[in-house]
Order: C-alpha cells, then sequence, then structure tokens
C-alpha cells in the first residue's frame, strides 16, 4: 500500500543516527519539525480554547497562568473549570491518533483504524443501548446515565475488540484477516445502533444522536485522569513497540528474518491500540475521523513510508483541540459537538494533501 | 515421447481437451447461484407477514381471481422481489467493481462517498423542502451520489496516471466523513429531520411501489452493462497499473468507465432502497472463493450473489418479526455478519 504513497526513493545514506545507552535510532528532521509545530499549534489552540467563553481571557494571561502565574480569579477559572476540557480534548485526539496509526502501520492498509473495525461503534453500541433502553426501562435515569455511559461504552469497546481479536485469531492473527473480522463486526454493530434509533422514542434517539457525535462539554478532571493514567502508560509502550513496525512492514516472514517476534509484537501492539481507542471513547464520545486521518496527514506531512506513532499523536491532539475551538465559536449559541467538527476540518486537509501530492508527481 | 515434446517458440499450444477444475468449479459455482436465486425469488414471493399457503399463492401467480390473497401476492410481493433483485445485483456487481479498482479488499460501495452523497442530500431535501415521501427522496439520493462520487474521483485522480487506488480510497473515506459529519449537524438542529431520516438511513425494501423500481431500472441496467464491460480492463489493472499500462490498456479509461458504472448502482440502489450496507464488501470476498481473481467471472457471479444474498435478508426480515418486520439492512448486517467472519477465518485471505 505505502509504496505508492513514496514520492521519491528513500535516501538512506546521508541519515544521520542517533545512539544512547543502548538505543539506537534515525535522526529525522521533518519529524521533529512536524512534531514542533503541531506542539505549537496544540499550546496555542489550548489557549485560544481557554480564553473563551463568559469571562474572556486573553492568551497571554492564560499562558502566564499555565506557567504558573497570574491571579487568584484567573487561575480558579483557567486550572478548575476551562483546562480540564481542553486536556480532554488534547489526550482523546492522541489517543485515537495513535492507535489508528498502530492499526494502519499493522495492516498496511490507510482504511484500518478503530472507528472502521468496531471498536469505537461497539462503544457507542453499549452506550446508545443505555440510553434508549435504560430510558425506556425508566429505573435507570440519573446514575446510570452520567457515570454509567462512559463505563458502558468502554466495556463495549474492550468486548467488541475481545470478539474481533479471538475470531480472528488462527495460529495467530494476521492484520488483515483482523481488519476484516472487525469490519464485519462494525456491520453488525452499526445496524444494531441503527435499530436501537428506530425502536427509541424520538426524545432518546435525539440524546443518543448528541451522544454519538462525540462531545467535549463539561468534561473537567474526573475525566482528565482516566485518559492521562492510560496515555501515560500506553504511549511509552505504543513508542517503543513501535520500533518493530517498521520491520513489520515488510510481511510476516521477512520480519521473523530480521528477528520480530511477529504474534508477540502484533498482539501486544493491538491491544495497546485497542486500550487506547476504547478509553479516548469512553471519556469523549466516538470522535469522527481522528483516528483515520491523523495518521495519515502525519505520514504526509513527515513523508515517511508508514503512519508514523509520534507525529500522529501531536496532530491527532492538536486537530480535536482546533476542533473544539471552532465547535465552541462557530455558530453563536450553539455549540457543535466536536466529532462534527473534526470530520470537516480534517477531511478538507488531507484531500488538499493528497491533491498537493499528485500535483508534485506530476511536476 | 510426443506427448510431452516442448512446443517450439512461437507456436501456440494445443489447448488441452479436458475442462480444467477451476473451470468446471466456476461453471458450477454459477449453477447454484442461479438455482438459489430462483429459490429466494419463490421465498420472497410465498413468505410474508401474512401467512399465504402455497396453493393460494400458486393461483395468485397464475390464475389470479382478486381475492385478497391474490392481491397481496401480485401488487406487494412480485414488485418488492423485483426491487430485491436489480438492488441486489447492483450492489454486489458495485462492490465486486470497487474492490477491483481500489485493489483494496475492505473497500464498498459506500467508499466512493455514495452512500453519505445521498444521505446528505436527503437530508438537506427533508430539512429544506420539507420532503417526506420515498418517491421524493429517489431523486435527490441520486443527486447527491452522483455529486459525491464526482468530487471523490476528480480529487482522487489529481495525481499522476489518474486515480491510483489509494488515493481513490482515501479521497473516498475523507468525503463520507465529511458529509456524515453534515448530516449529524444538521439533524442535531432539527429533531423533525432526524425523524424522518432515522427511517430512512436504515435501508429496506418495504413500501417501495413498483413506480421506484421503474425510475432507477435504467440506471441499473446502464451501470451493469458498463461494469461487466470493464472485466477485461479490471484484470489487467490487478496487476497493477505500470503493468497494465504496458500490456497496452487504457487505465484512465478503465477506471473512468467503472467509476461511471459504480455510481449508476450504488447510487441507483440507494436511492430506491436506502443505504444498505454489507451485500457490496462480503459478496466479492464469498465469490472469490469459487471464481477466483478473474473479473470475467467475478463481477456476473457478485451480482448473483448479491440478489441472493438481498432477497434471503427481506424474507427472513418478514418472517422473525411478524407481525411487523425487521428492515433488510439490519438483518444483513446481523445475520451476514457471522457468515463473513467464518469466511474470512476458513480461507486463506487473497489480497485483492
Amino acid at each position: 500500500m505505502s509504496t505508492a504513497l513514496r514520492r521519491d526513493p528513500p535516501r538512506v545514506p546521508g541519515r544521520v543516527p542517533f545512539r544512547a545507552a543502548g538505543f539506537s535510532a534515525v535522526w529525522r528532521p521533518r519529524t521533529a519539525l512536524v512534531i514542533a509545530v503541531g506542539l505549537v499549534v496544540l499550546v496555542l489552540a489550548m489557549a485560544v480554547n481557554i480564553g473563551r467563553g463568559e469571562f474572556p481571557i486573553s492568551i497571554p494571561e492564560v499562558l502566564a497562568v499555565l506557567s504558573g502565574s497570574g491571579d487568584g480569579g484567573q487561575r480558579f477559572i483557567v486550572l478548575e473549570l476551562r483546562l480540564p476540557r481542553s486536556l480532554t480534548g488534547a489526550l482523546v485526539g492522541a489517543a485515537l491518533a495513535v492507535s489508528g496509526a498502530i492499526m494502519q502501520a499493522i495492516a498496511r492498509n490507510p482504511l484500518a483504524s478503530p472507528d472502521i473495525i468496531g471498536i469505537t461503534w461497539g462503544a457507542s453500541a453499549a452506550a446508545v443501548a443505555v440510553i434508549v433502553l435504560g430510558g425506556s426501562a425508566g429505573s435507570v435515569v440519573g446514575l446510570l446515565a452520567t457515570t454509567g455511559l462512559p463505563i458502558a461504552a468502554l466495556l463495549g469497546g474492550l468486548v467488541s475488540a475481545a470478539l474481533i481479536y479471538g475470531l480472528a485469531w488462527r495460529k495467530g492473527v494476521q492484520g488483515f484477516r483482523l481488519v476484516l473480522v472487525g469490519i464485519g463486526i462494525n456491520a453488525a454493530l452499526v445496524a444494531l445502533v441503527n435499530w436501537l434509533l428506530i425502536v427509541a422514542r424520538i426524545y432518546e434517539a435525539a440524546r443518543a444522536q448528541v451522544w454519538l457525535n462525540g462531545s467535549l462539554n463539561a468534561r473537567g478532571w474526573e475525566h482528565v485522569l482516566p485518559v492521562g493514567i492510560a496515555l501515560a502508560i500506553l504511549v511509552p509502550a505504543a513508542l517503543i513497540l513501535g520500533f518493530v513496525l517498521g520491520g513489520l512492514q515488510f510481511g510476516d516472514d521477512t520480519a521473523r528474518g530480521l528477528g520480530i517476534r511477529v504474534d508477540l509484537a502484533r498482539t501486544l501492539l493491538l491491544l495497546v491500540a485497542v486500550g487506547l481507542a476504547a478509553i479516548a471513547t469512553a471519556s469523549a464520545g466516538p470522535i469522527a475521523f481522528v483516528a483515520l486521518v491523523s495518521p495519515q496527514i502525519a505520514q504526509r506531512l513527515v513523508r515517511s513510508a508508514r503512519p508514523p506513532l509520534g507525529a500522529s499523536l501531536v496532530i491527532g491532539a492538536a486537530l480535536t483541540v482546533v476542533a473544539d475551538v471552532v465547535a465552541r465559536t462557530a455558530f453563536a449559541g450553539v455549540e457543535l459537538p466536536v466529532g462534527i467538527v473534526t470530520a470537516v476540518l480534517g477531511a478538507p486537509y488531507l484531500l488538499y494533501l493528497l491533491v498537493r501530492q499528485g500535483r508534485e508527481a506530476r511536476a | 515421447m510426443t506427448t510431452i515434446a516442448r512446443t517450439p517458440p512461437g507456436q501456440p499450444r494445443a489447448r488441452p481437451v479436458r475442462r480444467s477444475p477451476l473451470r468446471r468449479r466456476r461453471l458450477v459455482g454459477l449453477l447454484v447461484l442461479v438455482v438459489l436465486l430462483l429459490a429466494a425469488c419463490f421465498a420472497s414471493v410465498a413468505f410474508g407477514t401474512k401467512i399465504i399457503a402455497f396453493p393460494q399463492v400458486w393461483s395468485a401467480l397464475f390464475a389470479p381471481t382478486g381475492t385478497e390473497d391474490d392481491i397481496v401476492v401480485r401488487a406487494l410481493r412480485i414488485p418488492r422481489t423485483v426491487l430485491g433483485v436489480l438492488v441486489g445485483i447492483a450492489l454486489g456487481l458495485a462492490g465486486a467493481l470497487i474492490q477491483g479498482h481500489t485493489r483494496n479488499p475492505l473497500a464498498d460501495p459506500g467508499l466512493l462517498g455514495v452512500n453519505a452523497g445521498s444521505a446528505f442530500f436527503v437530508v438537506l431535501g427533508i430539512y429544506l423542502f420539507g420532503v417526506t415521501s420515498l418517491l421524493g427522496y429517489v431523486w435527490f439520493a441520486f443527486a447527491g451520489a452522483l455529486v459525491a462520487s464526482v468530487v471523490v474521483f476528480t480529487l482522487g485522480s489529481m495525481g499522476r496516471g489518474g486515480p491510483t487506488p489509494v488515493t481513490l480510497a482515501l479521497a473516498g473515506a475523507a468525503l463520507t466523513f465529511l458529509l456524515n459529519a453534515l448530516v449529524s449537524a444538521v439533524v442535531l438542529i432539527d429533531t423533525d429531520t432526524l425523524d424522518a431520516y432515522r427511517f430512512w438511513n436504515v435501508g429496506s425494501l418495504a413500501g417501495r411501489d413498483s413506480s421506484i423500481a421503474g425510475q432507477v431500472v435504467g440506471f441499473l441496467a446502464v451501470g451493469a452493462v458498463l461494469g461487466l464491460a470493464s472485466a477485461p480492463g479490471l484484470n489487467a489493472l490487478s496487476l497493477g497499473d505500470d503493468v497494465a499500462r504496458s500490456l497496452g490498456h487504457s487505465v484512465r479509461r478503465t477506471r473512468v468507465l467503472g467509476i461511471v458504472a459504480i455510481t449508476l448502482l450504488a447510487g441507483g440502489a440507494t436511492a430506491a432502497c436506502g443505504p444498505i450496507a454489507f451485500v457490496g464488501l462480503v459478496v466479492p470476498h464469498a465469490v472469490r472463493a469459487f471464481t477466483g481473481p478473474d473479473h470475467r467471472w467475478l463481477l456476473p457471479a457478485s451480482g448473483l450473489l448479491g440478489a441472493v444474498l438481498l432477497l434471503a435478508a427481506d424474507v427472513l426480515g418478514r418472517i422473525v418479526a411478524r407481525p411487523g418486520e425487521l428492515q433488510v439492512g439490519i438483518v444483513l448486517a446481523l445475520v451476514g455478519a457471522p457468515f463473513f467472519i467464518a469466511l474470512v477465518r476458513r480461507r486463506k485471505m487473497v489480497a485483492v
């Protein structure tokens, strides 16, 4: 798949190796640049996002508060009320993007991402079932509707991932088979959600529709913590395991020849990807498109042969926070769900990159 | 000795008289599909929400006297069966075509943005013009399918040598997500639109009268002819664009032909019945098991199996949920998914 994307043959000579205490890598200036620019965009977008609201706070003031100064009132508003929302957005976006990058690299197919192979929809089906069936049962109004939804979503995502993995297992898991099984499960889950929307009363259908679009509304520290902890564990794991992704690109036999324990590596990587996607969906709903588009944008900006993990992470976080800013400001008074805006922002940019790539190839 | 003498270069080798096992397998497979399709058509006429005994079905078909049973069979079930066959063939064909053109076994007819385009236009029709009839949806859906696939194809073919499989797949996915987001935005703003749209959004053969089949049959027929005509070109393309070019095929022409066919087929099917997922994705995989990768066999067989699958799912949906019925889109996914997964597990999957 990815060979068609490479614009020029790889220049291995001229790469500067980087070594430190048993760890070695190749120094890629482009990757570093993309990550740096992405981080700047992310911090600025967060500052803008935090500054908006009933009490506007200017960007310099926000940055001052974030760096530890600023006055008491501003500190309270920023740190207690507005920072958690932006942080949740950044963390969720990062989690989805890394998850997508891992899956796309393993399956060697840009269409393999958690929102296509049923993990996100597993979470959604569980949540919609709670909204629709819980609502009509009448007993589960207060508690389960607020705290129950994320837990139901997390369980739904993990259960469907376990199901996909179990069904795809035959003397090891091939990335390709896994994705196809995932698409099968996904189709069933989408149908289930559509059916639930039909049997629901219109009020519950509307509520479910809101959840299905993903939202960062009213996210507090209690939402940041689980995603933060998950990321702190899973992202380093992904980056360490990511070193075998390059070898896995050559197919199983070559990868084995390179000394990679293919099945073990793939299983661990998938576990990481699934965990990230499920936790992200549980905390902010299924924010569309981030997992699919961020790795693809990163790959084109970095000009690598496969979706790069680090750059994907930064771009996913930046995209989600920028989308949140737009979602809150696009229509005065009406706040769009962030999941709508990620697609509206991400899709044209991916299309622009595709078109530009085509032009460059022709030139 | 003569039997093992090698043919001198330049002379065509004599064709073996014995039919190859592959060819026999393909013929048997096609025959089985035709029999299955006939059985599915019969089931679709015979079984339904209203229980009608076989003798009455028979007399309704061949000697109608105007009883209630006759009217149900002739006015409701036969048109519904015809529509199911048409749409099923269209979806199966479109699925095989799009997987061939994008060389992506994960592709389905919805990937070109066809379904999302239809959905978006239908929602606009409901929201802006207050359209609520199925007949009104058809033209919105078809216009949306056309616009979306033209956009995807144009963007995907900006590169060198026209659209490559990867740019097509990515452009399609991007536009699909974009349009779905816009649909979500509209139904969030307006609950009445959501109320109408959520029923269209589940594909179904129910409540479509024969006029809808009449409106799309022309598009589907042209699409099917174009699609089948592109089979040899697709075979060449499956070796890679460069090889196809060196064999003297016009890659661009084959692609344009294929995309036009996919748009007509998938757009017509979606316009008639709403988005029906899964048929286009699953059918080519199932059919490849006996046809192999040759598109000249794969395309017609996919069309047949698509019709069988759609009719079977429709009948099942009528039987299990008496006195109501389950929409065919839902049945397909819930029943089709286990079959598809079993298929994926059983075979050593071939990349397209």
